[in-house]
């Protein structure tokens, strides 16, 4: 029997949401505790935090000089990392796609995107800073492993999804593999890689800015550096101005986008 | 014969031609010119096998017996981060997101400040918040639980926003129409109609914070990271190689576990 309406309430308690709800208050307080996250450290820093920002300002842009080398040299490594990924990625997500290739060719092709994926590129970073030494080569590894990694998932996920007429229908013409590649499944995914390529990108500029902190080249070395000095008005230029790079690369990006449609 | 018949078909508009040749032409240039400028000593790729060989027999046996003294507590410490660093962002980054949706806040000015804030805190990578919060507060967690925070409320707002300009008018209608006070439109209009995409923003923050809170402790924020900063600074290679199997363990174990989560959840 429904219930009348007077003591019908339109939104019924849901208790186990509520207790849900509880149970995740009563984890933070205990991580928070556990990480001896107090009012009074919140507050002393605070006061630092004042000193701190005072120090910021104005940010002093006079050793320019060091700030550009660091940039321009993070922006190659990026660029540099994003086109090695995607040469990389494109044939590996071939291989990789569970409909057009047999199993004993994906199964290896996935495994190796995993483990390219599983580490931050920072501590890959740290590894080939020991292979081939300080300096950008690699910062530039680094980046390609991790963009192997992900655009290879991404673009192995867009070849899955592709539809499978046409390629039956230029396989029906006696097409050699690489041409039901050419004309079937890459007008396809084109658009679609166009815009992982530049999301990619994007997101190689932004590690690029942090690489450095392992000396893996780049701007990240600057900053780290400037911030061991105390130099706080330069370490201020350069986050404004890392800042500015990464906001005009996203705007490039959206115009890439508009241009293929993706 | 028609002139329908002689005319050239083309995929692409004659703009659309020149709009890819020109970023065909911007991508080639660029690639060459990085790879022409950028400083890269071949003679550190000469010996690189040698090196990677030196470190894999640095590294083999893994030292198994340091976990349980040097490896179990700061690995603990940085899922503590990564799930606090999640809270606090998302707590932050749902105003903003309010306030960056153009459909919630039908005002222009404050849609650009939202999406500007949202754009500089993605921008600030999280180790160079985590710079600035050690520099604040100390080294430490408290400084890497922020910088995760700070730095995903870029992310999670961009997200939340996307998500509720996608939102139905017309529960949102109703809910004001009988005179709804901002906080029931908002808990009772738009909340259930965000809630599946909310928790899976959520869940995929989580799963890269867990990534990223192993690396804060290189730069003294605390988390497995400083354990691993002291074993590379000391070239104590097999409790590196220890820790990077425990972060790997770690890191699967969490993208198994949102997996399934989203499965039950969405």
């Amino acid at each position: 029997m429904a219930r009348t309406g007077s003591n019908r309430s339109a939104f019924p308690p849901d208790w186990w949401a509520r207790g849900a709800w509880l149970l995740l208050l009563v984890y933070l307080l205990y991580a928070a505790s556990h990480l001896e996250l107090t009012p009074a450290r919140f507050a002393a820093g605070l006061e630092h935090g004042a000193r701190f920002l005072a120090r910021l300002f104005p940010p002093d842009f006079r050793r320019w000089e060091l700030l550009v080398k660091g940039m321009v040299e993070s922006l190659q490594i990026a660029i540099v990392a994003s086109a090695l990924g995607t040469l990389l990625s494109l044939p590996l997500a071939l291989l990789a796609a569970r409909n057009l290739m047999p199993v004993w060719a994906s199964w290896p092709a996935r495994a190796v995107m995993v483990v390219c994926r599983s580490f931050h590129p920072v501590i890959v970073a740290i590894l080939f800073v020991k292979a081939v030494g300080f300096g950008a080569l690699a910062g530039i590894l680094a980046l390609t492993v991790a963009s192997v990694g992900f655009l290879g998932k991404l673009m192995t996920e867009a070849i899955e999804e592709i539809s499978l007429k046409q390629v039956e229908a230029v396989r029906a013409t006696g097409a050699p593999f690489a041409s039901v590649v050419t004309y079937a499944v890459v007008p396809q995914v084109f658009s679609r890689f166009v815009g992982f390529a530049s999301y990619e990108t994007d997101a190689n500029l932004r590690n690029s800015t942090m690489i450095g902190i392992v000396g893996a080249g780049g701007i990240g070395g600057t900053l780290f550096a400037a911030f061991q000095r105390f130099d706080f008005d330069f370490v201020c230029a350069i986050v404004l101005t890392i800042i500015a790079l990464i906001m005009a690369g996203e705007v490039l990006t959206v115009q890439v986008k508009k241009a293929f449609k993706a | 014969m028609s002139a329908a018949l002689e005319r050239e078909w083309r995929r692409f508009t004659p703009a659309e031609r020149i709009g890819r040749f020109v970023v065909y032409f911007c991508v080639v240039a660029a690639v060459v010119a990085s790879l022409r400028t950028v400083e890269v000593i071949p003679e550190f790729l000469y010996d690189a096998p040698e090196q990677i060989g030196d470190m894999l027999r640095r590294m083999w046996p893994v030292a198994w017996q340091h976990y349980p003294e040097g490896v179990h507590a700061p690995l603990v410490d940085s899922l503590h981060i990564a799930t606090l660093g999640t809270v606090l962002a998302v707590l932050m980054a749902v105003p903003v997101a309010f306030l960056a949706a153009k459909n919630v806040t039908p005002q222009p000015a404050l849609n650009y400040l939202a999406k500007l804030v949202l754009v500089a805190a993605r921008s600030v990578n999280t180790l160079i918040w985590a710079l600035f919060f050690v520099a604040v507060f100390g080294p430490g967690s408290l400084a890497g639980t922020l910088a995760i925070a700070f730095h995903s409320i870029g992310f999670t707002g961009k997200l939340l926003g996307e998500a509720l300009e996608e939102s139905n008018r017309g529960t949102i209608e109703a809910l004001e129409a009988s005179g709804a006070p901002w906080l029931s439109v908002a808990l009772k209009g738009y909340w259930p109609q965000v809630r599946p995409a909310f928790w899976a923003i959520v869940l995929f923050r989580w799963d890269i914070n867990v990534r990223e809170s192993a690396v804060l402790g290189l730069v003294g924020a605390g988390g497995v990271g400083m354990a691993l900063d002291t074993a590379l600074n000391l070239f104590q290679w097999d409790r590196a190689a220890m820790i990077l199997v425990a972060i790997l363990a770690v890191v699967v174990a969490a993208e198994v576990a949102t997996t399934q989560l989203r499965k039950r959840i969405i």
